[in-house]
């Protein structure tokens, strides 16, 4: 069933990309419906503390920036629903979205759907999930209070949720399949000169062990090949992200990554359809560079209907 | 909208384990970012399944009893209770409509 409503511009995820989007395409006075299928603001939605969002001196909570920012959209008109959009095509002169609620016209359509978590993919991995193994700390590191848990990966990501772990764990065992870590040199330095906080380098997870709960983690040394069990409770993965772009593949070009292929404008090949955040290829894939993807793909998405629609009305 | 309920520690048998209308338990706590995108849900499908389903929700913080015992290792985490067994168990955010088909095929 396809609705009778007429949306201009339609954006799907609300992360910081979606949620500038929205803003400037609300405020522009066009009808501007967003779909989150998650949490508000995405990444940040987990990040207890984004310290680099220029304007906030001593950092900002994750969700509560998120949140500031979809209450600026809805105040010139934005409206979020939650559900996920599971197809997207060209109809007519515009675009069809789909979801568990029917079919949605919409004129234009910003896709800002970012990244998400790979998983591990070991043995054991999926099987305990939510029985400790997690893809946020910030989350679940609470449930580990005084035992031992490990943290996989050597990023911004994995050092700044190793870190917020130390808060409640005996000890945090940081498994990094390199020599040497790609995090931030501050968040480095934070993480050597905790007493909690014991590397594991140039080592993977082959499996998690565990009946009900996570009880240890078979490691393995990629340069002696060596194998041993770690015991520990909890294994946070942060291995970083790929792309959710199935919305677009078939409908735009894709680059081997799975980023959408856009220019300086963040427009695609298709007319009316934009790609901005880390959903898109070339991304330096921070929160500011996300909210003026989206400022950038709002202003042009305008542009286009004006154009487009306006000057034959 | 209707606003679930607290259970607690003390109050868990009696709220949940000898309700004989099916029983919803939202397992939040106040640091937990995605419960509280969790809560706004939960409490809209509370409206929708009034007289149906009782909505309750547990600080895992103040309550670590039950959280154990249901081993809840991570939140936000929704488990349905039918005549004091768990017959469905959600980890994680998700969209109302998921909730909702979750909830329909365990009632």
């Amino acid at each position: 069933m396809t609705t009778n409503e007429r949306i201009d511009i339609a954006i799907v995820g609300g992360g910081p990309a979606g949620l500038a989007a929205g803003l400037y395409a609300a405020r522009a006075l066009r009808r501007t419906v967003l779909w989150e299928r998650g949490v508000i603001g995405g990444q940040i939605a987990t990040t207890s503390t984004v310290e680099n969002y220029p304007g906030f001196a001593e950092g900002v909570n994750g969700l509560d920036l998120a949140l500031a920012m979809r209450q600026q959209a809805e105040r010139f008109g934005l409206e979020t629903r939650y559900e996920a959009i599971s197809e997207l095509r060209r109809a007519g002169d515009g675009f069809i979205l789909a979801s568990a609620e029917g079919e949605v016209p919409a004129r234009a359509v910003i896709v800002t759907a970012g990244a998400e978590a790979i998983r591990l993919g070991v043995p054991g991995e999926a099987e305990l999930t939510g029985r400790g193994v997690s893809y946020c700390a910030t989350c679940d590191a609470a449930f580990f209070r005084d035992v031992p848990v490990a943290i996989v990966g050597g990023g911004d990501a994995a050092i700044d949720e190793a870190l917020f772990t130390t808060r409640y764990a005996s000890k945090v065992y940081l498994i990094h399949r390199r020599d040497e870590l790609r995090a931030s040199k501050v968040l480095q330095e934070r993480a050597f000169a905790s007493s909690k906080i014991e590397f594991s380098w140039n080592t993977v997870v082959e499996r998690v062990d565990g009946e009900a709960a996570v009880e240890s983690l078979q490691l393995c040394d990629v340069r002696t090949g060596e194998r041993r069990s770690l015991p520990v409770a909890a294994m946070f993965v942060f291995v970083g992200q790929r792309p959710a772009s199935e919305l677009l593949r078939g409908l735009t070009r894709l680059d081997a990554g799975g980023h959408a292929i856009v220019n300086e404008w963040m427009e695609t090949d298709v007319p009316g359809l934009f790609a901005a955040g880390d959903i898109r290829a070339q991304s330096a894939r921070q929160l500011v560079t996300a909210a003026g993807d989206g400022v950038t793909a709002a202003i042009r998405a305008e542009h286009y209907l004006a154009e487009r629609f306006d000057a034959a009305a | 909208m209707a606003h679930p309920a607290d259970t607690t520690d003390t109050t868990f048998d009696a709220d949940v384990l000898q309700s004989d209308t099916p029983v919803l338990v939202d397992f939040w706590a106040p640091w937990c970012g995605p419960c509280r995108m969790v809560a706004p849900i939960v409490e809209e499908l509370a409206g929708e399944y009034e007289g149906r389903v009782k909505f309750l929700k547990l600080n895992t913080d103040e309550n670590p009893r039950v959280a154990s015992q249901f081993g809840i290792r991570s939140i936000p985490t929704l488990l349905v209770f039918k005549q004091g067994s768990i017959v469905g168990q959600i980890v994680g955010f998700r969209p109302k409509s998921d909730l909702a088909k979750r909830l329909d095929a365990v009632l």
